[in-house]
């Protein structure tokens, strides 16, 4: 876990203390940029001002302790709290460099970029086959129903699940157990070849050994999407991670490569969560 | 931790089982009571339905077996002197032929047809008969089944000149006083039935001329006032069929629409909560005064025809919308979020979420909201009585915009006929129909259902 490299906010959310190592890459545009983004629930403020870059094909984990907005800023990320009537979003928030709040930009392309696989396991009521073969099939990525068969065993194989599963693709994929139902929804996410994924949790529900298939096909994935996991597990977080956040009661405490947030945090805050003395 | 701390601690234990312990035998005794509770309402609601089956049933089944004459007729020639039926000659002008065959069939209607009738019982009458007044005689024939005969006729000319067996109903006093329907002790002067044709009916049913039959005319018959013997259901049942035609043709897509509009797309807002408690108020508004808006806007606004299928679906649909819409909004509200979530996490459209998602879970919700909006709209009366459907109508409906009656409509008008005696288990009759009409209605549903879950 030493491939880390640097992005301008790293060096802005340590400020307190100069990075041990010079940024190599600092003129690198992150995947994904949030400025100033502040989400009100109603009347409440979940989430105050957060600035955080998102780099490409690397693993940044978010934690913090319960309620602090963790799950807020992941779903501005992909717009899922336009869902939510009550919430409401506001700053900055770009993907290449393009603004994703912007009018002009369609929230079903953007979701088809930015894919999501959410804290519980949820496969549609369909069949297995169908569950993996709906995303690529509304966003027209397979002409034929050979390319749909493709997507579907790649996508499946990638999520370490096809060997499971290759006899009874016409079973419901809620008969599946939760860890391949977990499985089962990442696999349908990378269906659709999403540049970004979004992992609210998704080993929360999980026992060890499909947590450890579940951290070792995200650490695959890393080589071709960008990832950003929401998890309570620090030992998880310094596994799967290379940069870490941290959030508490809705601001970003601090920021920078998963190591040096666990060996070295600068923020008390951080001192406290990680070594279990809140959360 | 040392002895003392243990013995301090489990004393505190103790009292927590014992607290526990005394109290579970309450908490049992409230749970048994409140099962016996549920059971009893249970069982209180079953019985009140097996009585109410069961009075339906027992009063309503008589209906269905009639007093019938059962008669050989001789179409004699020279009774019926009317000919031949004309046939079209070569080079004949249609509209002449047209017209010589309007005359035969006034003729055939001219012909007296209570005296063929009167000839045919004289024939099976006990001697000590023989004198009967010939105004009993035919009284004990339904005075519709002279037409009946003359319709046979209309329909089969070469019937003219033999000699057939049919089967004719008799008149509804006839029913009521070989039914028993009546109180053979009351004095003449109340009694329906003259005293001859009394002593004609006892013969008959004596000889097996006159016997309980299942009688066909229930179904297939308009409402008659002037035969109520023939009284049947045929039109009332057009009726009730052509208005579900028109609920379930615009209130099912209009009150599913409108709530997958609300549910899932409408923002919340001062606007839809409006509209959301309008709807609530709607589904409380007394269905009469639906009528009263009916005969304002569809008649008096709209010049639609008076007591017709169509203006009475149009009422009930208004009606029929809210339940189905609020019934709807349940379905789809028990639909967790997260399958919501999945399909827009994936990039779905709303659209695609509701149509690919959405609505197939909530069909088997949907169906059971029509069934229940479709149900009380097809029991319901009191609107219809505002649209003129408690009209005599004689004839069935060929088209909604016909005019016709209603089953419940035509159970309120022979509940109210003034012959109670025989209208009375009529009346039943007519609630087993509408019954039956409604468990079909709701078999289909299920069915519909099963069919629909299974294959998700
Ligand atoms: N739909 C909502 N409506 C109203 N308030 C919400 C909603 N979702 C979240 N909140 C509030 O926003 C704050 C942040 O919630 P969020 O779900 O982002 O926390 P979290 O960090 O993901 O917590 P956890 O680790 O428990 O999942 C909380 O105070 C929560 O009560
Ligand atoms: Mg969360």
């Amino acid at each position: 876990m030493n491939d880390i490299s640097h992005s301008p906010s790293a060096a802005k959310a340590t400020a307190t203390k100069a990075p041990p190592e010079v940024p190599q890459e600092s003129a690198a545009v992150p995947k994904m940029r949030a400025e100033k983004v502040s989400v009100h629930y109603a009347d409440k403020q979940a989430l105050f001002d957060v600035d955080l870059d998102v780099p490409e094909n690397q693993v940044i984990s978010l934690i913090g302790p319960s309620g602090c907005g963790k799950s807020t800023f992941l779903r501005c990320l992909n717009r899922m709290n336009d869902t939510i009537d009550i919430a409401r979003v506001s700053g900055h928030i770009t993907l290449d460099g393009e603004n994703i709040y912007d009018k002009a930009l369609d929230v079903v392309e953007l979701r088809a970029r930015v894919g999501m696989v959410f804290q519980k396991p949820n496969p549609f009521p369909k069949s297995i086959f169908e569950n993996v073969a709906y995303g690529p099939r509304i966003h027209g990525l397979a002409s034929a129903k050979r390319d749909l068969e493709e997507i579907v065993a790649t996508s499946l194989q990638r999520a370490g699940l096809f060997n499971e599963v290759k006899d009874r693709l016409d079973e419901p994929g809620t008969g599946l157990s939760g860890g391949q139902q977990q499985r089962l929804c990442i696999a349908r996410a990378i269906a659709v070849n999403p540049e970004v994924i979004l992992m609210d949790e998704p080993c929360s529900a999980l026992d060890p050994i499909a947590t450890a298939k579940v951290e070792e096909l995200i650490d695959e994935l890393r080589e071709n999407y960008t990832i950003v996991i929401v998890t309570h597990s620090m030992q998880q977080a310094a596994r799967v991670s290379q940069r870490t956040a941290m959030f508490h009661l809705g601001y970003l405490v601090e920021e920078g490569p998963t190591d040096m947030m666990f060996t070295n945090p600068t923020d008390k805050r951080t001192q406290d969560y990680i070594t279990g003395r809140f959360g | 931790m040392s002895a003392t701390d243990t013995a301090s601690a489990s004393a505190p234990v103790d009292n927590q089982l014992g607290a526990v312990r005394a109290g579970l035998k309450r908490r049992h005794a409230q749970e048994r009571r409140f099962q016996m509770i549920g059971l009893a309402a249970v069982f209180a609601a079953l019985a009140m339905v097996a009585v109410l089956f069961g009075s339906v049933l027992f009063k309503g089944m008589p209906a269905f077996w009639q007093s019938t004459l059962h008669l050989q007729i001789s179409l004699n020639a020279d009774v019926i002197d009317v000919g031949p039926p004309p046939v079209q000659k070569a080079g004949q002008n249609p509209a002449e032929f047209e017209a010589e065959l309007t005359d035969w069939r006034r003729a055939l209607a001219r012909v007296s047809w209570n005296k063929i009738l009167e000839k045919a019982v004289r024939g099976v009458l006990p001697a000590d008969l023989a004198d009967a007044k010939t105004r009993d005689i035919v009284g004990i024939v339904a005075s519709g089944e002279r037409y009946a005969l003359r319709d046979m006729v209309l329909e089969d000319p070469s019937l003219i000149g033999q000699t057939i067996d049919v089967d004719l109903l008799a008149d509804a006093n006839v029913d009521n006083w070989l039914k028993g329907n009546i109180d053979r002790s009351l004095g003449q002067s109340r009694q329906q039935l003259s005293p001859g044709e009394q002593e004609i009916a006892d013969a008959l049913a004596e000889k097996g001329v006159i016997t309980q039959s299942f009688n066909t005319g229930i179904f297939f018959n308009v409402d008659s006032r002037s035969s109520p013997a023939s009284a049947g259901l045929a039109g009332a049942f057009m009726g009730s069929l052509y208005m579900m035609l028109v609920v379930i043709m615009l209130a099912v897509p209009i009150g599913v629409a409108s709530a997958i509009y609300l549910e899932e797309f409408a923002p919340t807002n001062r606007f839809t909560d409006f509209i959301e408690v309008n709807i609530n108020n709607l589904a409380a508004v007394p269905s009469i005064v639906f009528g009263l808006l009916g005969a304002s806007i569809f008649i008096n606004w709209m010049h639609l025809p008076l007591s017709a299928p169509l203006v009475g679906g149009l009422v009930l649909t208004l009606m029929t919308l809210p339940t189905i819409i609020i019934a709807t909004r349940g379905t789809l509200r028990a639909i967790p979020p997260s399958i919501r979530e999945a399909a827009l996490g994936l990039g779905a459209s709303r659209t695609q979420m509701v149509f690919h998602h959405v609505l197939p879970l909530a069909i088997p919700g949907i169906l059971t909201a029509t069934i229940i909006g479709v149900a009380q709209a097809l029991g319901e009366t009191a609107p219809l009585l505002l649209i003129g459907m408690n009209a005599f109508v004689a004839s069935v409906p060929s088209s909604p915009m016909d005019q016709a009656t209603a089953l419940p409509v035509q159970i309120y008008l022979w509940q109210g006929n003034e012959n109670f005696n025989f209208f009375e288990a009529r009346t039943n009759a007519a609630i087993i129909v509408l019954l039956g009409l409604m468990i079909s209605l709701n078999a289909i549903a299920i069915l519909l259902r099963q069919r629909i879950e299974r294959r998700w």
